[in-house]
């Protein structure tokens, strides 16, 4: 049957027919997709862990049962999951182990762009790529079969233009499942990981390694498509597609497994062609390791290592390296007046919004775009930032947040630098699902080395930034079924802290109270700030309006960054199908001359 | 066999997405190979959005190149004219006449394009430019939410599938209490076309 999948969908179909049972993964665009297509199937266990390194470890627990089982994260998310990643790979498996790695070039979605094939590389573990949503489909079944095969975790690597890119699949299988019961039997030299045992397994790893270089010669996927003799492309995952859009004359090695790399193959292809160009997403993974065997090979000579790749920059290498004809470019389009950008706002109505204004406006950091600097101050509050929507309180008018690198981070950067004797207060700010994914260790380090920081946690009941996934906070699973719940406040109380506040998001006046309260008190305070995400609240029936008469223009309410704010010269007004109503009301509480009002109450004054 | 590369621009939330899937299946169903993706930053809501669906008899990249775009349907004016670069000479270009200023604009730092500056800089590519006024129709058909629906009518103008498919298409991506109206809106948008001249 013909189907048309997002290479994310497929990967969970084909994972689904290889006999999976056991699904985890922690919510990362370009992954998220995977495990909610993989949710629905009743006969497969699925969960949204905590974090990577524990879906990692809940997926290597399952495998040990002899269940298949699949991992999916983000590039970053390995990362995270890297301490277990390393160990599934000392370990091997029992059950077939897929770990599906989802790069994200250009950075759509992520704090920094990584390939993570080195990864697999350091780990000594097989890598596939697949080069659409078919082989999407089918390299999952292959995965799980070469991981039991040859008793190692497989990583399966996409890019983001795999993952979310529908494609036409021809799905030919059925769920074909074990019917072994789970069972485990004790092995202490292959499952306990003692420096004795570890050293027993380390050369089985290398033997392991030999082996597959010598399948990946043979394996199906890494395959010669035969074309003109001058020119060889080397290519794998989309960058295939790329190319065989450019140079259709040419030959082509496609690498479904690219690593280990398969030797007497590359040099076959080699011997057929004048010249070969590399072309590969990201780093020259390939073009290295082809080097090496002494096989000259073009590749990021030409083609970026930065970023995601397209036809036109393979077209543009292409010429540069004089195997394609110049064409003449069609003429670059000229604009009058450079057009304004779009970058990404708060939503109207979102639970962040009260309280960065009234972390902004304590730190005296609001300014409108394009209003004149004034004198660079040191802040006498610094804003330590996380992971999620609340990333783009960074932006104006809320200017809102001085760092953010990995998720968890602002709480242990807080720490940093109140220790090392920064006069500011310093405030860290960080979501509920991130909190829960990684803030829980330092919070416990700020309690145990007497920090003297607040902590704010945005808790609006959801991972947003992702797509709305749920978490151990809200006590629903990925199936949306009922679950156990985390309460934040107790975890925060029973940590030991004496200063933890609940406010509700939506009460400018609470939400001040509440930071002004904990700024001003030596000791290290929680304040959890909670508000449901504005996505997923039905709007109010009564949006806001500006009463013009009663309206000073002081600007006060474009301050808060609302898009259902906007302006016509100076005269500010609501965009009633963008306004959240009475759901949100922060704009007529921060209105000095209560010029903002339900939008019923003006017409009936009317 | 023909190709068509479609380019599909918008603003979140105005439902461009769903817009190219039911494209693509359309597409699927007559016989073509198909691609498609979506270009999206990370914002939930109000960011810039673009999707590309290419149809032929075997489609490689996901993405179009530069100066390959047969059609290109705007569902927001300054959306549209941002990609203008990828249009073919001599492209389809249909363009909602709406505007959704982005804050920047509301502050009065930029400027956001007059109709006149959006015709010229399509004009630099093609002079098959349809402005329609996809918002005002959907909205007085009491639905604003099926502008992606009438938008899809403009563009189905141009292609050689079916209407049937195209309706068969649309009522297997909604819900059936949003057939009707979406069904409507697919029809205001053929008739917003005409011809095609």
């Amino acid at each position: 049957m013909k189907k048309l999948l997002s290479g994310n969908e497929a990967l969970a179909l084909g994972a689904y027919h290889a006999g999976v049972r056991v699904a985890t993964a922690y919510p990362g665009t370009p992954s998220t997709e995977i495990l909610e297509a993989i949710a629905p199937y009743k006969d497969v266990y699925a969960e949204w862990s905590t974090n990577e390194k524990v879906a990692m470890e809940v997926g290597l627990g399952a495998c040990y049962t002899g269940a298949r089982t699949l991992v999916c994260m983000k590039a970053v998310g390995l990362n995270v999951a890297a301490d277990p990643f390393l160990a599934a790979a000392t370990t091997g498996i029992n059950g077939g182990l897929v770990i599906v790695s989802a790069d994200d070039p250009s950075i759509h979605s992520s704090q920094g762009e990584q390939d993570n094939r080195h990864y697999a590389k350091l780990a000594k573990v097989p890598i596939l790529e697949p080069v659409d949503s078919q082989s999407a489909y089918d390299l999952m079944a292959l995965a799980f079969e070469i991981s039991e095969r040859f008793d190692t975790p497989v990583m399966l690597r996409t890019t983001t233009r795999i993952s979310h890119s529908k494609s036409v699949v021809n799905v030919t299988g059925e769920r074909a499942v074990s019917t072994k019961p789970p069972s485990f039997p004790r092995n202490v030299q292959k499952y306990v990981m003692l420096p004795v045992n570890a050293r027993f397994r380390r050369p089985l790893i290398e033997e392991r390694l030999v082996k597959l270089a010598e399948f990946a010669d043979t394996f199906p996927f890494n395959r010669i498509e035969s074309g003109g003799n001058n020119l060889g492309i080397i290519a794998s995952g989309i960058g295939y597609q790329y190319a065989r859009e450019v140079f259709p004359e040419a030959s082509f090695l496609v690498l479904g497994m690219t690593h280990p790399h398969p030797t007497a193959l590359l040099r076959r292809f080699a011997g057929q062609v004048k010249r070969i160009l590399v072309v590969e997403e990201l780093d020259p993974f390939l073009e290295d390791s082809i080097k090496a065997l002494g096989i000259p090979v073009s590749g990021k000579e030409f083609i970026p290592r930065i970023g995601e790749l397209n036809a036109d920059i393979i077209e543009a290498a292409g010429r540069k390296m004089g195997v394609l004809a110049g064409k003449p470019a069609p003429p670059k389009i000229t604009v009058k007046n450079p057009l304004p950008g779009r970058p990404p706002l708060l939503c109207p109505g979102c639970p962040h919004t009260g309280m960065f204004y009234v972390l902004a406006s304590l730190g005296q950091r609001l300014k409108l775009p394009g209003a004149k600097e004034k004198e660079q101050k040191e802040s006498t509050l610094v804003i330590t930032g996380d992971i999620g929507c609340y990333t783009l309180a960074t932006y104006p008018p809320l200017n809102a947040m001085d760092t953010t690198a990995c998720m968890g981070a602002s709480i242990g950067h807080a720490i940093g630098m109140e220790k090392a004797g920064l006069k500011s207060k310093i405030v860290a700010v960080i979501g509920d699902s991130t909190f829960l994914h990684s803030g829980v260790t330092p919070l416990i380090d700020a309690v145990y080395n007497q920090s003297k920081i607040t902590v704010v946690i945005l808790d609006n009941g959801t991972t947003a930034m992702t797509g709305h996934q749920e978490h151990p906070g809200t006590g629903i699973t990925v199936k949306g079924e009922q679950a156990g719940r985390v309460i934040l406040e107790d975890l925060v109380r029973g940590l030991g802290i004496k200063d933890v506040k609940v406010v509700s998001a939506f009460d400018i006046r609470e939400v001040r109270a509440a930071v002004r309260y904990s700024l001003d008190r030596p000791e290290l305070s929680v304040i959890i700030s909670r508000g449901a995400c504005a996505v997923r609240t039905p709007r109010g029936a009564v949006s806001r309006t500006i009463e013009v008469e009663s309206c000073n223009q002081c600007g006060i309410c474009l301050l808060i960054g609302c898009p259902a704010i906007q302006a016509e010269g100076k005269q500010p007004f609501i965009d009633p199908s963008m306004c959240m109503g009475e759901k949100c009301t922060i704009c007529q509480q921060v209105c000095p001359k209560r010029a903002i009002k339900p939008s019923s109450e003006l017409r009936a004054a009317k | 066999m023909k190709k068509f590369d479609l380019f599909i621009t918008g603003v979140g939330g105005q439902g461009n997405i769903l817009a190219s899937d039911i494209a693509a299946e359309v597409a699927l169903a007559a016989g073509y190979d198909v691609k498609k993706t979506d270009t999206l930053g990370m914002a939930q809501r109000g960011g810039s959005v673009i999707s590309h669906v290419r149809i032929a008899e075997k489609v490689h990249s996901p993405l179009i190149k530069e100066g390959e775009v047969d059609i290109l349907a705007g569902f927001e004016k300054l959306e549209a004219v941002r990609w203008a670069g990828y249009l073919k000479p001599g492209a389809i270009a249909i363009i909602n006449d709406f505007a959704q200023p982005p804050l920047s604009v509301n502050f009065g730092v930029d400027h956001y394009p007059s109709d006149e500056e959006v015709r010229a800089i399509l004009k630099q590519r093609t002079d098959r430019i349809f402005m329609v006024s996809g918002t005002h129709c959907v909205t007085e058909l009491g639905n604003a939410r099926t502008l992606n629906i009438f938008m899809l009518g403009c563009m189905s103008r141009f292609m050689p599938f079916k209407v049937e498919l195209w309706k068969k298409s649309i009522r297997a991506h909604l819900p059936s209490r949003l057939h009707k109206i979406n069904i409507a809106a697919f029809d205001l948008g053929r008739k917003e076309i005409g011809d095609g001249r």
